[in-house]
């Protein structure tokens, strides 16, 4: 039994070269930059992609030099090919889904201040930690090489959507364009990516289990800690059964199994089995994949909006200077979000021919899900009702939040009710659906955790104005995108098709695919004030304090940015819950969590305060 | 809240800090946690089985003798090899590590003689022609059913996948007992028993790789053998 105490085991100096302090760090903080950093690159270039994507569908055959020389097989003469745009969809997919929406929240915020909440020194196991990092970007290199190398004289990459749907995906090269080497390393990338987040995950759960520091009882943790922690408690779940399909998926690739291929397959005007270009393939089955894929793949979309969720909760409450509204079944929720968050993944199949007996079983689950986010969102008014609230960048980001879950949410309700789901299945009402809630409101809480927790990683302010321009034309802007997508679905607009033009019902929606464009590209424009605020407010930035927003929680107790150990050897010590905002009798309107007793409140009590458990 | 203003009276009273909450060290937790995720795993590949196998005609090839008694005796090797990892453990938590490295060594042992045995089995089906791809031609016309339908290629896919990923997992751990037994007078009494947990769980994974690859595919009639 071991009993030693965090410090015996976790003090490590601060290193002193330069390579053991920015690139294979032990810290949690730098590492949790660094994820950020592969977050910042790789929603670039997602982003690039989308943009190609809008162009074309608006202006079909926009020539674009620069592509022609970088694909000239996807884009010969600069101008995209309809086998390029898919590629592209599946490498948007792909890299946000993976490479933004799981690194950044949890394994770039989550790294950087799981530990202080908690009052840990650092994560439990710091070499892990790096290594869960390096693994990742070596999986975005992989991926993004994948674009290249997709067999002869041709650049397109895999084709097959950030679901890798089978069979096309289990066939290889004869399947067609895109089917080649890129989509092995498609596969590839993914089960890295895998092994990476399960380092990371078994990370997470250990260092929250294990590291609390003195009074930081589970009750008392903040709610962001509480999102991490249910987000690594998904990912240890749901990683290993896409890396157990993925192993499958390359093995009908490279070894001619045909775990996920049906017989009699006719491919390329091939039967199969009759060319030595097509060997037999029989007895496989393409849903079994989509059972896998989904498996990992709707836990996987909590582990994109939990983390925001915490940040949310955390953010409003401190700007609205109020403890969270309901802190315990804010606990309870994220809990259930995340245990029926396993239980539903057959709502994204219900065209896939699977029995409706198992799809109405999927479709009560999914509805049921409801129950939990309901309690969320109105604890979230709760928390916002009667406030003065402080209308800074951050809030107004975690306000956006609520506001985007809220809109992408209600379409989830429709979209879980197979009679509804049939006709809407593969159009742009999904796309609308879930880029809202799962896209653009996990990236609104990232906002908000960047512009809120900024002050603390630098030591600087960023700029107010700045972020509040970004935050207007954003929030303004991708409701304008995506409010015009829920129209173009029910027209019965279907996804990831490369161009309308050959449709005559769908010409009258022109002038909006048109309009989106047009706003997509001014809100990807905007995006570019972020950045420059980040870079210039890293330098020139107001000098911040240690607690620049007058929040509770412990990382706001030590410097910004803390010192290599978090708090200067001293472990803080907590006497009460993390959002003790506004208490009567209280000398300020906020009571920092190592704050002691005093003697009027053990007298009297007041209302918020360390829940026992 | 009643709770509320009875924990005015205890700050800090149910966590005071300093030790493991959950009485259990990180490397510890951190090697359950590993486990828990493994089994998923391994639960994809039987899930992906059990679904293949039912949707398909499958061929139920193994005699008695040699597959039987052969993947038997592996059994009987790892149910071994946790055997002598106990009394490793056991030794190491009296102090007593130049025992406990002796039993480990045991460990080994049998986890390799596992692993050689499994090897010379997958040879002799590999000569008989089973591929991840195909079956052997007497082993199709053995198990067409009587209406014409034909046994599935995946048993082989499925066969190598499952009982590979195993035994690349005896393999891993038994790289990671020499490990420990080369260290095991430097190492704590928790970081040999976490080993053997690694090495308890890849025993517990062939209990079910066992029951559902070899003895659900017994040729029970001795239909290959006619």
């Amino acid at each position: 039994m071991s009993v030693e105490t965090h410090e015996a085991v976790h003090r490590h100096e601060p290193p002193t070269s330069f390579i053991r302090k920015y690139i294979f760090s032990l810290d949690h903080k730098v590492i949790g930059i660094q994820y950020i950093l592969l977050a910042l690159v790789a929603v670039i270039v997602g982003m690039a992609m989308s943009v190609l994507m809008r162009m074309n569908l608006s202006w079909p055959g926009t020539n674009w030099p620069i592509l022609a020389t970088l694909f000239p097989g996807g884009a010969p003469g600069g101008v995209i090919n309809p086998e390029f745009y898919l590629s592209l969809v599946t490498m948007h997919g792909t890299i946000m889904v993976f490479f933004v929406l799981t690194t950044a929240p949890q394994g770039g915020f989550g790294n950087y201040f799981l530990p202080i909440q908690i009052g840990a020194e650092d994560m439990a196991f710091p070499v892990l930690n790096m290594l869960s990092f390096w693994v990742t970007l070596v999986g975005f290199i992989v991926i993004l090489s994948a674009i290249f190398f997709s067999g002869s004289a041709s650049t397109i990459g895999p084709i097959g959507g950030w679901t890798g749907y089978a069979p096309l995906s289990a066939l290889g090269q004869i399947a067609g364009p895109g089917q080649g080497m890129g989509m092995n390393l498609w596969i590839i990338s993914i089960a890295i990516f895998c092994v990476g987040s399960l380092l990371g995950a078994l990370n997470f759960i250990t260092t929250l289990l294990n590291m609390r520091t003195r009074g930081m009882s589970l009750m008392r943790m903040p709610l962001t800690c509480w999102a991490w922690f249910t987000t690594a408690v998904l990912a240890l779940l749901s990683f290993p059964v896409l890396l157990g399909g993925g192993i499958l998926l390359l093995l009908d690739r490279l070894a001619g199994t045909s775990f996920f291929i049906p017989g009699g397959l006719y491919v390329s005007g091939i039967l199969s089995g009759t060319n030595p270009s097509f060997p037999v393939h029989t007895g496989g089955s393409p849903i079994l994949w989509q059972h896998l894929f989904w498996f990992f793949g709707h836990p996987e979309v909590y582990i994109a909006i939990l983390p925001g969720m915490g940040a949310t909760s955390h953010i409003l409450s401190t700007f609205a200077r109020k403890p969270v509204f309901g802190y315990r079944a804010m606990v309870f929720a994220i809990f259930a979000i995340g245990l029926l968050g396993f239980f539903v993944w057959g709502h994204h199949m219900f065209i896939s021919g699977m029995s409706p007996y198992s799809a109405m079983t999927f479709s009560i689950l999914t509805l049921s899900i409801g129950v939990p986010s309901a309690v969320k969102t109105f604890n979230w008014l709760g928390t916002l009702w009667g406030a003065r609230i402080r209308f800074t960048t951050p809030m107004l980001f975690a306000i956006g939040f609520v506001s985007l879950f809220v809109a992408g949410g209600i379409t989830g309700l429709v979209l879980g009710q197979t009679s509804l789901d049939l006709p809407m299945h593969d159009t742009y009402f999904v796309l609308a659906h879930f880029h809202l809630v799962m896209g653009v409101a996990s990236i609104f809480g990232m906002f908000a955790a960047t512009y809120f927790w900024f002050p603390k990683m630098f030591g600087r302010m960023m700029s107010e104005s700045l972020g509040k321009i970004h935050f207007w034309i954003t929030f303004v802007g991708v409701y304008c995108i995506f409010v015009p997508m829920h129209v173009m679905g029910l027209v019965g607009m279907p996804r990831r098709y490369a161009q309308f033009t050959e449709y005559t019902f769908l010409t009258r929606l022109h002038p909006l695919v048109v309009f989106v464009s047009v706003v997509a590209i001014i809100t990807v424009l905007t995006q570019f004030l972020f950045y420059f605020n980040l870079i210039w407010s890293i330098f020139k930035g107001k000098k911040a304090g240690a607690n620049p927003w007058d929040a509770t929680t412990l990382e706001w107790t030590t410097a910004s940015p803390p010192p290599h150990d978090n708090f200067a050897g001293v472990l803080p010590v907590v006497y009460r819950g993390p959002y003790e905002f506004a208490v009567p009798g209280a000398p300020n309107d906020f009571v920092m969590q190592t704050e002691p007793e005093t003697e009027t409140e053990r007298v009297g009590g007041n209302g918020h305060n360390g829940h026992r458990h | 809240m009643s709770t509320e203003a009875r924990a005015v009276h205890f700050p800090a009273a149910d966590w005071d800090g300093g030790v493991h909450p959950y009485r259990v060290g990180h490397r510890k937790l951190g090697m359950w946690l590993f486990i828990v995720s493994d089994s998923l795993t391994f639960s994809a590949l039987l899930m992906g089985y059990a679904y293949l196998r039912a949707s398909n005609v499958w061929p139920t090839p193994f005699p008695f003798y040699p597959s039987i008694v052969f993947s038997s005796v592996m059994t009987f090797c790892l149910l071994s090899s946790s055997l002598t990892m106990v009394f490793g453990v056991s030794a190491s938590s009296r102090g007593d590590k130049i025992l406990a490295r002796k039993w480990i060594l045991a460990t080994i042992f049998f986890g390799v003689a596992f692993i050689v045995l499994h090897l010379i089995e997958w040879n002799h089906l590999i000569s008989e022609g089973v591929r991840p791809f195909s079956l052997p031609a007497h082993w199709v016309s053995t198990f067409t059913t009587t209406d014409g339908k034909l046994p599935s290629p995946l048993f082989g896919a499925t066969f190598f996948t499952i009982t590979g990923l195993h035994m690349f997992h005896v393999a891993t751990g038994a790289i990671y007992l020499s490990v420990v037994a080369a260290r095991v007078k430097k190492l704590k009494h928790e970081d040999i028993e976490i080993s053997g947990l690694y090495w308890h769980f890849v025993d517990l994974v062939w209990m079910f790789v066992f029951p559902l690859i070899y003895i659900l595919s017994v040729d029970v009639g001795g239909h290959l053998a006619k």
